[in-house]
């Protein structure tokens, strides 16, 4: 009746998920007992989980991300605190088996539940609104797509309490996740969380290109849309290419754990390193989806705080081109020691190499931006000045890392850690937190408060150097990755002071939480009437803040890189004689909640073995699809008059304040 | 531009909206192929890597009926030409022929799926299921994939029928006939691959 799911299933022998478990259930219960209390569901369904509105679904993606980071660094302090404890012998406060699964939680979460929600949910935000359209070009899939990755956060976090997660390491390299040596549930938590959130990032993939292509306003060629436009498009295209290699493989995996199949097993003809190919030839183009949206961040608040147009747009577009290109033809450096031989790892060093030349352009057009400019040390420009800083370090190890040679040495050393962190932090978190306190007023009205982004900026910063100059400096000793305990209690200080610099990056989360809880509190204060608070270049800042969700009353028309900035220049006269028309807009969806609750119900049945409630989960998603095909009450008109008060209204507070 | 087009005079222009969000749609179900194009790559990538790893069990030549699979291919084959069919009566209007060449293709559609359950069922039969060997994991897994989207395909044409039926030709249902299309022809491609590298390669 249960499959494999029985009352030992739940860890009630582990005191830190038995407590973690019961604060999980009293929160939840709060919240939920709030919601109701407050008759908040109705608002919460009609206005949030049913939106088709691309900037609902982005603070949705942000705010999911943001308590997914809480849950993937509390996985990160404990190894900080495992490490700094168990050395010369000691057994330190995590088993063996804990620690791996909380490593591989780590790794899973961090850049599935937390980077991508947070590279999506900007994008959502964003493009529409910089390339002047109403909407993305299929809004219901938008909604199915935030949903299908809302579930599979669900699922990962249902691991643990129910059962336990995976300990082979997040990307769950055969024949270690095999059945032979995974018997438990753990891995097939993973499959279903990465095939079920991978579907829908697909599907996002897929609606932002179409966007992008088909959907820019009157006058926006290809070389006149904003540059995270361009690295939106260029994510974009990675994603279509490269998740189905991820859905296929991952479908193999589970095709040789529930079929007894031989693709990644060590006999009857198997290949595990066909395994850990495709598994790369995914994951490498994945951490340039992650990177590109955020150099596009970069570029944008560079170039609107130091008031000139951004250095050599054309080839800062032409960079992000080649290294679109070059993702897909360095997967093989994540294993040099595979044996494949001098030429190929050759090869894949080299091109690994010329990322950086493409790279480097960036960075000089970053550094050439702001010479001479005007910069306002904003807490976004802090950011992006720290990231120059920090990402060109990364990259210089991921240089030595691309020697074939040197890497024989530092394979699964702390030094990958180091590095992959000091790109990813670097890079990845710093661009979404300059992204956030950037566009934090365009969808919520008001800006973030100066003190406390600046204050969180200082401790990421420190915090990261302090947590990850240790580790370059232990794998020179020899300090391999994964490490539950370790021998030599020489490594003990080191492994200290990197904990001491997670706590900082723990002091600089909370100075994130407490600035949006100052912003909120003095949002009358920090309003932003105009919609242009930053003074911006793109179009965005061209419609009021929160933007009105049709965007723009009237489509705006584009001449120029940087139209907006040079219509300011040009003159302040708004088009007010225009006469609005009525506005054709999507509907809101149940569909896509609801096929994602199936989605849901059928992954933890195939985790469980659970193979009724699993046929019963299919059946549903496929019949609430049906449902959603027949259904021809998609979209509606909103009356010129509706525009026209809502735009009246907003040029009141314009000239009211004025 | 879905939405420009209402800038003007959002009723009149109806039409030319709906026609444009129908363009955008198979220019979005295009790009949705070329995403699936690559799941197949990634499964014939494994079949070439896995292909001589029979484990002491059966090879390609042993097990394929080359026969038995012409038929199946030439089957569909036809249903990519009798679809073709189909859009053409749909360019001229013709809800009912639209719905005889749909039918057509289905009942091809399922010679093709009879054929291959048939082979799967003899070879499981025969002690050469999928959990034999890598070679034959990779096998089943290439051409069951391809199998599925068949399936699929077959539940989309049942659909379409059924809407041809309560709605006619629409701007609804235009677009959807063409990606319907669009997906049928595309699984016929695959098929060849599928044919070539799998089964001809194979007895070779």
């Amino acid at each position: 009746m249960f499959g494999k799911l029985s009352l030992e299933a739940f860890p009630l022998h582990e005191p830190i998920l038995v407590i973690s478990a019961i604060v999980g259930i009293i929160g939840g219960a709060a919240l939920l007992g709030a919601l109701t209390y407050f008759r908040k569901w109705g608002w919460l369904w009609n206005e949030w989980f049913t939106s088709v509105d691309h900037k609902k679904l982005g603070i949705m993606y942000f705010i999911a991300a943001l308590i997914m980071l809480l849950r993937g660094f509390a996985d990160a302090l404990m190894m900080r605190t495992q490490q700094a404890i168990a050395a010369g012998g000691s057994a330190g406060i995590l088993p063996p088996d804990h620690y791996d699964q909380i490593f591989t939680a780590h790794g899973v979460i961090m850049i599935f539940f937390v980077a991508m929600p947070m590279v999506i949910g900007l994008m959502n935000l964003v493009v529409p609104l910089q390339i002047g359209a109403r909407d993305v070009a299929f809004p219901f899939l938008n909604n199915l797509s935030f949903w299908l990755f809302a579930v599979s956060a669900v699922l990962i976090n249902i691991s643990l309490f129910v059962g336990e997660f995976a300990t082979t390491g997040w990307l769950a390299y055969a024949p270690l996740s095999g059945i032979e040596y995974s018997p438990g549930v753990g891995v097939d938590y993973w499959i279903w969380a990465l095939q079920i959130s991978g579907v829908g990032t697909t599907l996002t993939g897929i609606n932002f290109f179409v966007t992008i292509l088909k959907m820019r306003t009157k006058g926006m060629t290809l070389f006149r849309m904003p540059i995270f436009t361009w690295t939106a498009l260029c994510s974009n295209v990675i994603i279509i290419a490269s998740f189905p290699i991820l859905t296929a493989t991952v479908a193999m995996l589970t095709l040789d754990r529930y079929l007894g199949m031989n693709f990644f097993t060590n006999d009857m003809g198997g290949n595990v390193m066909m395994y850990v190919n495709l598994i790369w030839a995914w994951g490498h183009p994945e951490v340039y989806i992650l990177i590109l949206p955020a150099f596009g961040v970069f570029s944008e608040v560079i170039a609107t705080f130091a008031r000139k147009r951004l250095f050599g747009y054309h080839t800062m577009v032409w960079a992000t081109i080649a290294i679109t290109v070059l993702s897909f033809i360095v997967w093989l450096h994540h294993f040099f020691t595979m044996g494949a031989g001098a030429n190929v790892n050759a090869f894949f060093g080299i091109m690994t190499m010329i990322i950086a030349i493409p790279t480097g352009v960036k960075v000089f057009n970053w550094i050439f931006t702001i010479f001479r400019g005007r910069l306002e040390l904003t807490s976004p420009v802090l950011w992006t000045l720290g990231f120059i800083i920090t990402f060109t370090i990364g990259g210089m190890t991921g240089v030595m890392l691309a020697l074939p040679a040197a890497n024989f040495v530092l394979h699964n050393s702390l030094f990958v850690i180091a590095h992959f962190h000091n790109v990813i932090i670097g890079g990845v978190v710093f661009g979404m937190m300059a992204g956030l306190t950037y566009w934090f007023p365009k969808a919520f009205g008001f800006v973030l408060d100066e003190k406390w982004g600046k204050r969180a900026f200082w401790c990421w910063l420190i915090g990261f150097y302090v947590a990850f100059i240790p580790p370059y400096i232990l794998s020179f000793y020899g300090a391999v990755r994964r490490m539950q305990s370790y021998p030599n209690a020489e490594w003990q200080p080191y492994m200290i002071i990197a904990f001491i610099g997670a706590l900082i990056i723990a002091a600089g989360i909370a100075c994130t939480l407490i600035q949006v809880v100052v912003s909120v509190r003095n949002r009358k204060a920090y309003e932003d009437v105009t919609g242009d608070p930053w003074d911006g270049r793109t179009l965005e800042w061209s419609t009021s803040s929160p933007a009105p969700f049709y965007n723009f009353a009237h489509l705006p028309v584009v001449g120029d890189i940087d139209s907006f900035w040079t219509q300011k220049q040009r003159s302040n006269e708004q088009a007010e004689n225009t006469p609005y028309t009525d506005i054709h807009m999507p509907k809101n969806t149940t569909a896509g909640p609801i096929i994602s609750v199936f989605a849901l119900i059928f992954g933890f049945a195939m985790v469980w073995h659970i193979w009724w409630l699993a046929a019963f989960g299919a059946v549903g998603m496929l019949v609430s699809f049906l449902g959603r095909v027949f259904n021809d009450d998609i979209d509606y008109y909103v009356p010129a008059a509706e525009v026209e008060r809502i735009e009246r209204a907003h040029q009141q507070r314009v000239e009211a304040q004025a | 531009m879905a939405t420009e087009t209402l800038h003007h005079d959002a009723h009149a222009d109806e039409h030319e909206h709906h026609h444009d969000a129908g363009a955008t749609k198979v220019f979005g179900f295009w790009v949705y192929l070329m995403s699936d194009l690559v799941i197949f790559g990634s499964l014939f990538a494994t079949y070439a890597v896995l292909m001589r790893g029979t484990a002491g069990g059966p090879t390609g030549a042993d097990i394929f009926e080359l026969p038995l699979i012409l038929f199946g291919t030439f089957a569909l084959l036809i249903s990519s030409f009798t679809f073709g069919m189909g859009v053409l009566a749909m360019n001229a209007n013709r809800v009912g022929q639209v719905k005889m060449w749909l039918v057509v293709t289905f009942l091809l559609g399922l010679c093709f799926l009879g054929m291959e359950v048939y082979e799967f069922h003899h070879l499981i039969h025969e002690g050469y299921g999928p959990d034999r060997s890598g070679f034959l994991s990779a096998f089943f897994t290439l051409v069951g994939t391809h199998g599925l989207h068949v399936t699929f395909g077959m539940i989309w044409i049942l659909v379409m029928l059924v809407q041809l039926s309560t709605k006619g030709l629409n701007d609804k249902t235009r677009p959807r006939i063409l990606c319907l299309s669009l997906f049928w022809h595309f699984l016929d491609i695959v098929w060849i691959c599928v044919f070539s590298f799998v089964y001809l390669m194979g007895v070779l």
